[in-house]
């Protein structure tokens, strides 16, 4: 660190200390948009657990719940159990295919709107404008020295962060058990030690990540911004600055009159002229410019953006495409009397097209193509294709495993006797019985652990409790003389008046000489 | 390459002074929040040392000042899984061994806990799958020589087999015919010849004539008319497919020449009763089990009361190879 050369430069930093960004309170298409699918989020987030859903009498009256200790998944009628795992696996593949979808139709409309990082940091905001009010409200009380109305100010904020945080790592756990019980439990301090602690872990996350790191996590944490990079084409929608339509833009409302602009905005000669060359010549000799752009570089965009980019520099990876700078951009062209959208969801194709004179297509054009006709129908088909494995399923599950120490026993009759251990499933609500039956093997006797071989028969019967798994050791004898190794089949079958029945291959194993 | 710091022009951040082909790396700082959670590994980390065990030494490790260790905790975990076992293994200890299938939950405790201390005593002879091997009886099967009852096993296994200084332990001496000039070399092959027909392994012959005399002379006293065996003196069924030896010529000559002479342990002095009454349930559910006949009158009259204790054992069988 001594090294002669690094006296010429400036101290070298250990870190980069965060700019603090104030975005700025915007109201618009854009904004009222963000408040509903906030209100949505946020409710179901909340609301989901508590409410009921009538199972009867041997399972909870949770809509949805992730019955951990009894290894179940319950959503309203659905019922999921560890085996039928590839449901929720199903349902990650969609999420992750819809991701892919949305990118590649809206780009990072995910971030935007519906990101719960998104979501609370926006709430967080909103919280903090409540208290300390809008963006230059802020920044004078950052610059002012402390004091009580600062301390007071600044207590409050933190204060109700603090609650939302609680309240949101506290909701989190009452998706894991009864609500209204957990509830008790929680406040009265009876509850289980890892509930607190998940409460405290979330708690911690959302005040750090929602009220203190915000645009951060987006910009160095989340993986979705490269990964993003990736899926967008030149046919995703982004949120895009109409360079051809802004530049070269003016400083201030006065010195661009209308009728300095440009008549109409798809009316134009030769390529616009942007870049610093341009706004450099803009500057030097203001009125000669043959034309000048809609953008009147008043900031606004800048200040309203949560995420503290300029926009007009082009796409990246700090724009998580939440549009505020839309409506922000949207009112000012209406002071000025210009049109809407200088800034808008648009295409880097459209763009194209519109900066040399084209007629671009319609946002909602660009939507319909391949790409995302094909994620489209992927994701389609694979929804399908569970709600029919969902609609078709058995409740009743059974399978055979063959005892292989020792693989076969002779009895005293000479016969040869295996043994199997047999799980049936009653995945229903209400205790069942179950005949299971044996096909492939003639002659054969069959007990389970409840009888023996004296009353042998050609099945046996077995009770199954309510959403439960019953295992039941059963013995096949069957004469000595046949294959050494021969397949056999079980097959389960209520006994009810739903029926329902169930098989499993397995094998009947003989010594080699049958003798 | 060239080492030499300067400061990029663009950035405004000073370069760690490498080159490649023209391309520089910056000295970009860290994010402040990047940092701070650094520090704050070092500062866990630090507290971790002094609360817990660290610092490993020449024969132990640094003790942490909470005190805990993993050893302890298993010791906890042991004592907790003690306390939930105990109303079980108290029900068990109340349980007459023959009701034990009243209770299937308990009976289903108990063959669980049997299966865990088989693999501990029992399996060095017996084998993991309790298939036994030669010498050493296959458990699964339905041939007992001394009972299959869960009473009966239970009394074996309590006092084992020819087991040296206890007098309730299983007791019975075959002669070694052979060895002990009883019968003659060429006696013994008759004898042999008579017991593979009676197992429906050989087809009658003038030697198995003359062997069936001998047998009824020398043998019947323990393995009856028949030769059907008798439990009372562990002496095995010569007419089933089952051989605890071998059904074999040479084998057979061997047992009757010399005698065979199984010895088991007595386990009733090293093992606590309950874990008795779990492993009688193991072998009792491994497939070849007996149901339970009382004796006296009145432990039949108690037991017809309740139909499941008192199944019947001699009803025709299904299979019949
Ligand atoms: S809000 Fe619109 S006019 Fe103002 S600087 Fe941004 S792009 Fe230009
Ligand atoms: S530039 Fe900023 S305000 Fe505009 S969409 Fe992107 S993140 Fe939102």
């Amino acid at each position: 660190m001594s090294s002669p050369d690094d006296l010429a430069g400036p101290k070298q930093k250990l870190f980069e200390a965060r700019t603090k960004i104030f975005p700025k309170a915007v109201d618009g298409s854009f904004r009222r948009l963000k408040w509903a699918l906030m209100a949505v989020t946020l409710t179901i987030y909340y609301v989901t657990p508590w409410l009921r859903w009538d199972r009867g009498p041997y399972a909870p009256d949770q809509a949805v719940l992730v019955d951990i200790a009894h290894r179940r998944f319950f959503m309203f009628s659905i019922e999921i159990w560890p085996h039928e795992f590839y449901y929720v696996a199903g349902l990650l593949i969609m999420a992750g295919i819809g991701l892919f979808l949305v990118t590649s139709a809206v780009g990072r409309a995910w971030c935007g709107y519906a990101c719960p990082q998104t979501v609370w940091t926006d709430l967080f905001v909103h919280v903090e404008r409540a208290i300390e009010g809008d963006r230059n409200a802020q920044i004078r009380l950052q610059k002012a020295p402390w004091g009580p109305a600062k301390i007071a100010k600044r207590v409050t904020k933190h204060g109700i962060w603090l609650l939302i945080a609680v309240a949101t790592g506290g909701a989190w756990i009452f998706y894991f058990d009864d609500a209204p019980t957990l509830f008790g439990q929680v406040v009265r301090g009876e509850a289980p030690i890892a509930a607190y602690a998940t409460i405290a872990i979330l708690t911690g996350t959302t005040y750090v990540l929602g009220g203190l790191m915000r645009e951060q996590v987006c910009v160095y944490m989340c993986p979705w911004p490269r990964i993003q990079g990736a899926m967008l084409d030149e046919k995703s929608l982004l949120v895009t600055y109409k360079y051809w339509r802004g530049e070269p833009r003016t400083h201030g409302l006065k010195r661009a009159g209308p009728a300095a602009r440009r008549p109409e905005v798809q009316d134009q000669g030769a390529e616009p002229q942007v870049g610093i060359p341009s706004l450099v010549a803009l500057a030097a000799n203001p009125e000669k410019t043959p034309r000048i752009g809609d953008c009147i570089d008043c900031n606004a965009c800048v200040a309203v953006c949560p995420t503290g980019i300029d926009i007009r520099n082009g796409s990246q990876i700090g724009c998580i495409t939440c549009g505020l700078c839309i409506d922000a951009c949207d009112q000012i062209m209406a002071k000025i009397g210009r049109p809407p959208r200088l800034i808008g969801y648009s295409t880097i194709a459209d763009e194209t097209i519109a900066g040399e004179g084209g007629e671009p297509m319609h946002p909602l054009r660009r939507l319909l193509r391949l790409r995302t006709i094909l994620y489209t129908l992927v994701w389609a088909g694979i929804g399908m294709g569970m709600l029919f494995a969902l609609g078709t399923r058995t409740r009743i599950d059974l399978s055979v495993s063959q005892t292989r120490n020792p693989l076969y026993v002779r009895l005293s009759d000479g016969s040869i006797r295996n043994t199997y251990t047999v799980k049936v499933r009653n995945m229903e609500n209400r205790p069942r019985e179950v005949e299971i039956g044996l096909s492939g093997l003639t002659r054969a006797a069959m007990w389970n652990d409840a009888g023996s071989r004296e009353t042998a028969g050609s099945t046996v019967r077995l009770k199954v409790p309510a959403d439960q798994v019953a295992r039941t050791r059963v013995f096949v004898a069957a004469p000595a003389q046949g294959p050494t190794r021969q397949d056999v089949t079980f097959t389960v079958r209520a006994l009810d008046q739903e029926g329902g029945q169930d098989t499993d291959e397995n094998f009947f194993e003989r010594p080699e000489t049958g003798q | 390459m060239v080492e030499r710091k300067r400061i990029d022009d663009k950035t405004g951040t000073s370069t760690v002074g490498h080159e490649w082909d023209g391309i520089e790396e910056l000295d970009t700082p860290m994010p402040r929040w990047w940092l701070i959670t650094f520090f704050a590994s070092i500062v866990f980390a630090a507290v971790y040392v002094v609360l817990y065990p660290a610092w490993p030494l020449v024969h132990s490790a640094t003790a942490g000042v909470l005190g805990w260790s993993s050893r302890g905790q298993l010791a906890k975990e042991v004592a907790t899984e003690g306390t939930r076992k105990a109303p079980i293994e108290q029900a068990l200890a109340r349980v007459q061994i023959e009701r034990l299938p009243e209770n299937s939950e308990l009976f289903q405790a108990a063959v669980a806990g049997g299966s865990a201390a088989f693999k501990v005593y029992c399996v060095q002879c017996h084998g993991a799958g309790a298939a036994g091997t030669k010498g050493y009886p296959n458990l699964n099967d339905d041939d007992w020589l001394w009972g299959g009852d869960l009473k009966t096993i239970q009394q074996t296994l309590l006092n084992g087999i020819r087991q040296p200084g206890n007098d309730a332990t299983r007791m019975s001496v075959m002669p070694a015919f052979g060895r002990d000039g009883i019968l003659q070399p060429a006696e013994v092959q008759d004898v042999v010849s008579y017991v593979r027909v009676l197992s429906h392994q050989e087809k009658p012959s003038e030697a198995a004539r003359r062997g069936a005399t001998l047998f009824a002379n020398n043998c019947v006293a323990c393995h009856g008319p028949q030769g059907k065996g008798m439990r009372e003196f562990g002496a095995p069924n010569l007419t089933d497919g089952i051989w605890l030896y071998g059904g074999d010529r040479d084998t057979l000559t061997e047992t009757v020449t010399n005698s065979r002479y199984g010895v088991m342990p007595a386990w009733g002095h090293r093992l606590d009763p309950v874990t008795m009454k779990m492993l009688a349930a193991y072998v009792h559910s491994l497939g070849g089990g007996e149901a339970f006949v009382p004796e006296t009158p009145a432990a039949v009259a108690a037991a017809t009361s309740n139909p499941e204790a008192a199944t019947p054992v001699a009803q025709p069988r299904n299979v019949q190879p």
